[in-house]
């Protein structure tokens, strides 16, 4: 049975499932619920500062983008940090951490970016006994018009000014939460190592205009005739974190940095990969707002399963282990090459690899054979690029399979290169060519 | 309410019983369904279910169209190729046709619900009456068509789209061949027949004269003389005998009359049927003759067919949906003398079947089963007279592949062509396919030549 427990910066969760700061986690009643269904950790929505709170939208808040069978696949919000009293949320606080004292419980904090603001507020916190504080410098909407949220988070400066802010006022580890909606991860990934941080929890919500009504035209969620842009999540957005935890995680200034990763976890298969891609923990909370907080049963299972048929014993087995395998596009090597497969078994004849081959690829892909309908690869024509793969409703039914080196490539005609090549040393490169002269 | 005396009558069940057993078989699916159901579309290439479609519709665009929220737009793909796609969404027997074809089958052998989508998209459209087609600029020309069923329509509104006037020759009191009076009433409830040649016509530049028959009224050389072009789609008028002893009696019925007279019925309690009820034949007449009759109240059905299951041609789902309604089918069964009791129907005496040598013989070893009331359903025959020299092949008028005859200047589909599957949605291709054929005449000014001398 595989070891879930978790240890991220030292705070201690019985697996490695948190639920982030959002509305799943805004008062005592959800966070209990969410306890009780297995969630190994909580960051409590975010808290502002002392007096009267912000306050939310009357209408509707959340937008949605949709799969087959309707599925939720992409969901944007416009609500705001809490909008209940600060007292409300740290006196609960105190009592569900009293009550679940082997969870994580961590607060997530937005005050104004002066130093008196987070001086005020971070003993307030302490003495709930909470395990730890989330910076919210990612929020995309709203408080960021106000200074707080995405515009800290998009100023390195900003960032590493208030980490060190919290580094000094309090003893409690300090996690920076990072928004996507910057051009490169690594520059505010390191100003918060710069300001002390003892972790980073990365993706924060994307900046986004979910849909259109095409009958007000105005964006949804409308709210009296207009919309505005909010924060995009769910598994749409997963590649974006993906990549964006691997980018820190790869960063040599940044490398060993905790990670708390966040961003379209739905299921095992995604906490995994975050985790290999270099997180400590992962933290939920769309999966949650679709299914209820029952999912995380399937994500422990799921996840435990695996690494048992795996052999994995505990998370660190397999916390980044995928991380030396991201590299960048130039170091590829060239002389691997890999042709698409159709097991004709599986195949139910759609002939979508075709016309996607056909009319957007490389025509390799047969349609009739012998005035049959029938999809076979051209390998001649094929150049491995996957796109049947992706296209082919029926799981398996098309593989890539990499030729053995010394193998007839038919497209080239030449053999398989046994040897690794990559571009920095192609002739094509001009780059490559300078150097060698 | 409600009787289970012996002979044939009317009244067998309660009111209710009538409004419940006579109700939509597969009513439409709502909007939720619908894209649920449209969902589980791949969106093939070159589909196979295309393929399989007697009219060629676009089924995996106007699948798309409705899970994007455009049924009207799926309506058009649709009629666009049908403009009877409604009755055909309703009467198709789909699962040998496109959901056969359906990718779906392979991967988990159940197809998408294509024909009940098709029905979809086609009432959304016609129930917020849109209409896709006006006529192009009037020709001059003007076109008779024989016959107002479903290949006579398919063909009249191409012509009507082309800018010919065309005069439709209906021989019965209402429009829609089969699909007024041939179809089973729980597949095309709510008067939808009439509906959709309202739906049809129009388009205008039809004029349907009813009460009009050919060789009765008029000769197809009346038409050739006042027409610059003919269309045929008359249909069968003949029924095949039993060839057996006593098939006069009062309580023998053609199931082609039973299914028109409950069709046409407002109150279906009026319809009598018989407390037992055997049917004979294995195609979908038969099917539709048996279960009506239960569902009219008859105790005891049986079909016999005097071959075995695979041969039906009643396809594996109306044998189920029959079964399902306590129809008994029985095969290998031919029948021999209709057994009497004071001049009324008793029973049929019926004799084994068995293949020998590739051909069907009785095997001497014979029955009786009991029955108030027989319908015959083994096939109908081309009955027609007025067209002169026109040829025939098998029994049916010859046509080439563009549905025109020996006789210059006219064209034929339909079941009174021999040609495919006498199934409404090949009807419609056939006279569609004429409609085109006759344009690319007419639009030439020339004659056409002699396809079939």
């Amino acid at each position: 049975m595989a070891d879930l427990r978790n240890n991220f910066v030292g705070i201690k969760s019985p697996n490695p499932f948190w639920l982030a700061s959002a509305p799943p986690t805004d008062k005592a009643y959800n966070v209990e619920r969410a306890f009780k269904a297995g969630w190994g950790g909580v960051v409590w929505k975010t808290l502002g500062e002392e007096g009267p709170p912000v306050v939310n939208v009357n209408g509707p808040r959340y937008g949605a983008i949709w799969g087959a069978d309707r599925r939720l696949l992409g969901l944007n919000n416009i609500e705001l940090i809490t909008d209940r009293d600060l007292y409300t949320n740290l006196i609960e606080m105190k009592q569900v951490k009293m009550n679940w004292p082997d969870r994580a419980l961590i607060a997530s904090i937005m005050v104004p970016c002066e130093e008196e603001s987070w001086k005020a507020i971070l003993p307030l916190v302490e003495e709930t006994g909470a395990d730890g504080i989330e910076l919210n410098f990612g929020c995309p909407h709203g408080m960021s018009e106000r200074g707080m949220g995405a515009a800290v988070g998009q100023v390195p400066e900003y960032i590493e000014m208030v980490v060190r802010w919290c580094k000094q006022y309090t003893r409690m580890p300090v996690i920076t939460k990072l928004t996507p909606n910057i051009t490169d991860i690594r520059k505010p990934a390191r100003a918060a190592k710069a300001g002390g941080t003892d972790a980073v929890s990365l993706i924060n919500t994307i900046n986004s205009i979910v849909s259109v009504d095409l009958d007000s035209f105005a964006p949804n969620p409308t709210v009296g005739g207009k919309g505005t842009h909010g924060g995009y999540c769910g598994p749409a957005v997963k590649p974006i974190a993906l990549n964006m935890v691997a980018e820190i995680a790869r960063d040599p200034e940044t490398y060993g940095l905790p990670i708390s990763g966040i961003g379209g976890v739905t299921t095992w298969r995604d906490a995994a990969e975050f985790l290999a891609l270099g997180a400590g923990n992962v933290q939920v909370c769309t999966a949650a707002m679709t299914y209820g907080f029952k999912i995380v049963q399937e994500m422990i299972s799921g996840l435990s399963d695996w690494m048992d048929a795996k052999g994995h014993r505990n998370l660190d087995d397999i916390c980044g282990r995928a991380v030396p395998n991201v590299t960048d596009w130039q170091y590829l090597n060239l002389n691997y090459i890999a042709k698409a497969h159709i097991d004709q078994d599986a195949c139910i004849k759609c002939g979508r690899c075709h016309i996607a081959c056909e009319d957007t690829s490389h025509q390799a892909i047969t349609q009739f054979v012998d005035g049959v309908r029938h999809f076979e690869v051209m390998e001649d024509e094929c150049v491995g690029c996957n796109l049947c793969v992706n296209v082919c409703p029926v799981e398996n039914c098309i593989t890539m399979v990499g030729l053995e080196p010394g193998t007839l490539d038919q497209r080239t005609g030449k053999p398989v290169d046994p040897n690794y090549a990559n571009w920095t040393t192609h002739p094509n490169n001009p780059a490559a060519r300078q150097a060698a002269e | 309410m409600g009787t289970t005396q012996s002979g044939i009558h009317r009244g067998r069940l309660a009111p209710a019983e009538y409004e419940t057993n006579f109700s939509d078989l597969h009513p439409r699916l709502d909007d939720h369904e619908a894209l649920v159901a449209a969902d589980r579309c791949y969106f093939c290439y070159d589909a196979p279910c295309m393929t399989a479609c007697p009219t060629s519709i676009d089924i995996p665009l106007f699948i798309r169209q409705i899970s994007t929220g455009n049924p009207i737009g799926s309506a058009k793909t649709i009629f666009d190729q049908n403009i009877l796609g409604g009755m055909c969404a309703r009467v198709c027997p789909t699962e040998t046709l496109c959901e056969q074809a359906c990718v779906r089958n392979t991967a988990e052998h159940r197809p998408v619900e294509i024909g009940r989508l098709q029905r979809y998209a086609t009432d959304v459209a016609m129930t917020e009456n849109q209409h896709f087609y006006e006529r192009a600029a009037h020709t001059g020309k003007a076109v008779a068509v024989v016959g107002a069923g479903p290949a006579g329509l398919a063909c009249a509104h191409r012509l009507a789209m082309n800018g010919h006037d065309v005069v439709i020759f209906e021989a019965r009191e209402k429009a829609g061949g089969l699909n007024e009076y041939g179809i089973a009433t729980y597949k095309a409830v709510d008067d939808f027949a009439q509906r959709e040649v309202d739906y049809v016509l129009a388009i205008g530049g039809i004029e349907v004269k009813n009460g009009l028959k050919l060789g009765r009224d008029f000769t197809l050389a009346d038409l050739t003389a006042n027409f610059d072009a003919v269309f045929l789609g008359m249909g069968l008028a003949g029924v095949n005998a039993l060839g057996a002893e006593g098939e006069t009696l009062p309580g023998v019925v053609d199931a082609v009359d039973f299914i028109a007279e409950l069709r046409q019925a407002g109150d279906k309690a009026s319809v009598p049927v018989g407390r037992r009820v055997v049917v004979i034949g294995g195609g979908m007449t038969a099917i539709d003759a048996a279960v009506q009759a239960k569902l009219l109240g008859a105790e005891e059905v049986t079909i016999c067919y005097r071959r075995g299951k695979e041969h039906m041609n009643a396809s594996p789902f109306e044998q189920d949906l029959a079964a399902s309604k306590g129809v008994m089918i029985r095969h290998w069964l031919q029948p021999k003398r209709v057994i009497a009791r004071d001049g009324h129907v008793a029973g049929i005496e019926v004799e084994y079947t068995e293949m020998r040598d590739g051909r069907l013989v009785g095997t001497g070893e014979t029955g009786a089963l009991a029955a108030d009331q027989i319908f015959k359903a083994i096939g109908q025959t081309f009955e027609a007279a007025g067209l002169g020299l026109l040829a025939m092949a098998g029994n049916r008028i010859a046509v080439d592949a563009e549905g025109r005859t020996s006789v210059p200047n006219v064209w034929a589909g339909g079941d009174c062509v021999k040609a495919g599957e006498d199934l409404t949605v090949t009807s419609v291709a056939q006279g569609r396919d004429a409609a085109d054929s006759i344009n690319r005449m007419l639009a030439a000014g020339a004659q056409p030549s002699v396809a079939v001398a």
